[in-house]
């Protein structure tokens, strides 16, 4: 053995005890995994919705994944208030046209939580005449944009694809 | 005045095996406790006993209570219409936690005026802020239990505070709420832990009076007790203060539990959870209010949470910002203005936190936010300037020279 006063004793103490730290370590995961989102759960991960009643200027509200969806179909003026600003100045800079689906102009789809703190925003209100958040004020423009208020994002536009009649948004 | 006799051949026999009597007797009846202490000193007790209230209650009512998203709303109504006495043992568990908050903040507010967070009591310090952060969260996960529309809207935004993290803020939302929203695994294991963090509290409440025991009582001349010229025995002196003070405190408490047990409360709580609809105007407890009023005040939403995460935190650095000497506010004429200006920033931030962030009091927000921040960095200045007033020569000096010198406090002193 070498002189340093290290011997083949210590080497074991300190791997039979780092071995014991490693497998304490491991034994946590399930205790933290656990309360992740279970598979039930994510099962319920996507919905069709008939929109085939919606006039121009109407919105519906369905649940998905424990969550408001906002379906609108927006007015000519809307769209055109949407598309009409300079993107550079928002608070999270992106186009009309990259939210809604070509072709499919009039539609918004967007997950209907404030991305503050996350409480559902109130629509058609605000100052910008699409939707305005109750909880610490945030105003969203006709297109889901964040453009004055505490929230830091735009609203979310989640997966969805239209039926080919247009009749019918799958989400998810 | 002995409760037992030590010279009994089975208190002996006990005690030998295992020293209950010897303990009882260092701790709560021979313990020495500085003679000066007023009733702003009766809040500890006060404290402790609205804790076991919380803990009495509230295994009760998880008797009755039904933790799923489908039945807690209506297990809680079923308890304050059908359970025999339901009612009252709800209204004392949701009253109790407001009373257990007023005596908490009293307590230390108290222990900010007469300096008791300095050496060599940091430590207790600590472990009180660590037992208000856990009467939060235990409070907090109370709240979101009987799923009205403000325990839901309530837990969605608290746990939505995380969603500030940068990169790990959704994972971290999505593993608290077991889901893409607040539900029912979200209840459940909100159940779980409000059930477990009493019987935390109760540890920390041990640790906290370990502390206290070690290095004694703070009073309110803040001078060391020197002798047993400056102590009387615990017991009866203060069980029976400390009794008359929790008497007191249950007078008051019954007028809210007996008389208006919803004052304290929201109405659109009586409504059930709906994740589709949030209420016009929410707002925490009142016991959260100065702290949502900062978080509300800064435009920023990871600079909000950090700015009302901060003015809890910085209370455990309080010790050493504070560069006085003199521990008890009595003799600091400095910090004793400073002291009730903070008090006054506590109450207006909690007004500010009930009114719409809009207007007005979005300013009247910010500026108390930022008085509530400075109180903490003008501390280092103030003990390197302030000159204090003469100390008395003791605890025992300063008693006396109030009842013989006929004159009261502070002419009595400056004389």
């Amino acid at each position: 053995m070498a002189d340093d006063g290290v011997t083949r004793r210590d080497f074991i103490y300190v791997a039979a005890v780092g071995m014991g730290a490693v497998g304490a370590g491991l034994s946590v995961w399930p205790f933290v995994h656990q309360m992740n989102p279970s598979k039930d759960v994510l099962a319920l991960s996507s919905i069709e919705v008939d929109v085939s009643a919606l006039e121009e200027g109407q919105a519906i509200k369905p649940k998905w994944r424990g969550k408001p969806v906002f379906i609108r179909r927006r007015t000519k003026a809307e769209v055109a208030d949407a598309r009409n600003v300079d993107v550079g100045d928002l608070p999270d800079p992106e186009t009309d046209q990259a939210r809604v689906t070509k072709g499919r102009d009039e539609w918004l789809v967007v997950i209907g939580v404030c991305t503050h703190f996350g409480c559902v925003p109130i629509g058609q209100a605000g100052d910008f005449g699409g939707w305005f958040c109750p909880c610490h004020g945030s105003h969203y423009d006709t297109s889901g944009r964040i453009r004055k208020g505490p929230a830091p994002k735009n609203l979310e536009v989640p997966p969805h694809k239209f039926s080919a009649d247009g009749a019918r948004i799958t989400i998810g | 005045m002995p409760l037992f006799n030590a010279n009994n051949p089975i208190v002996k026999w006990v005690d030998y095996r295992l020293p209950v009597f010897s303990f009882a007797d260092a701790h709560l009846i021979d313990y020495p406790a500085p003679k000066n202490l007023n009733y702003w000193y009766n809040f500890g007790s006060i404290a402790g006993i609205m804790l076991v209230v919380q803990i009495a209650t509230g295994i009760v009512l998880a008797m009755h209570y039904n933790p799923s998203a489908d039945q807690a709303f209506n297990s809680v109504e079923h308890i304050m219409r059908e359970v025999n006495y339901g009612w009252l043992i709800r209204y004392m568990h949701a009253n109790g936690a407001s009373m257990f908050f007023i005596a908490v903040y009293i307590h230390i507010f108290r222990g900010m005026y007469y300096g008791s967070y300095k050496s060599p009591r940091e430590i207790l310090w600590w472990m009180g802020i660590i037992i208000l952060l856990l009467m939060m969260g235990s409070a907090f996960m109370g709240y979101v239990l009987p799923w009205g529309q403000m325990s839901f809207w309530g837990a969605t935004v608290i746990t939505n505070l995380f969603s500030a993290l940068p990169f790990i803020g959704e994972h971290i939302v999505t593993w608290l709420w077991g889901g893409f929203s607040v539900d029912n695994p979200t209840l459940n294991r909100f159940y779980s832990l409000h059930y477990l963090l009493p019987f935390v509290i109760c540890g920390a409440v041990f640790v906290h009076l370990w502390a206290l025991h070690h290095r004694k009582s703070n009073n309110p001349t803040g001078l060391d007790i020197k002798g047993p010229q400056d102590t009387v025995p615990f017991h009866p002196y203060y069980t029976v203060k400390d009794i008359l003070g929790i008497a007191v405190f249950g007078i008051f408490f019954s007028v809210f539990l007996f008389f208006m047990p919803n004052a304290l409360g929201e109405v659109d709580n009586y409504i059930k959870a709906n994740p589709l609809s949030t209420p016009a105007h929410i707002v925490p407890e009142w016991y959260f209010l100065p702290f949502y009023a900062i978080l509300r005040s800064i435009p920023h939403k990871l600079m909000g949470v950090i700015a009302m995460g901060a003015s809890i935190m910085i209370l455990f650095v309080l010790p050493w910002l504070d560069t006085s000497r003199v521990r008890s506010a009595t003799f600091r004429p400095v910090y004793k203005q400073l002291f009730w200006i903070f008090v006054v920033t506590c109450l207006v931030l909690g007004v500010v936190g009930a009114n719409p962030a809009e207007g007005i009091w979005l300013w009247i927000g910010r500026i108390f936010t930022f008085i509530y921040f400075m109180f903490f960095l003008v501390l280092p200045i103030v003990g390197w300037f302030e000159r204090p007033r003469p100390l008395p020569a003791g605890i025992a000096e300063s008693v006396l020279e109030k009842s013989g010198g006929g004159s009261s406090g502070d002419e009595g002193r400056a004389a």
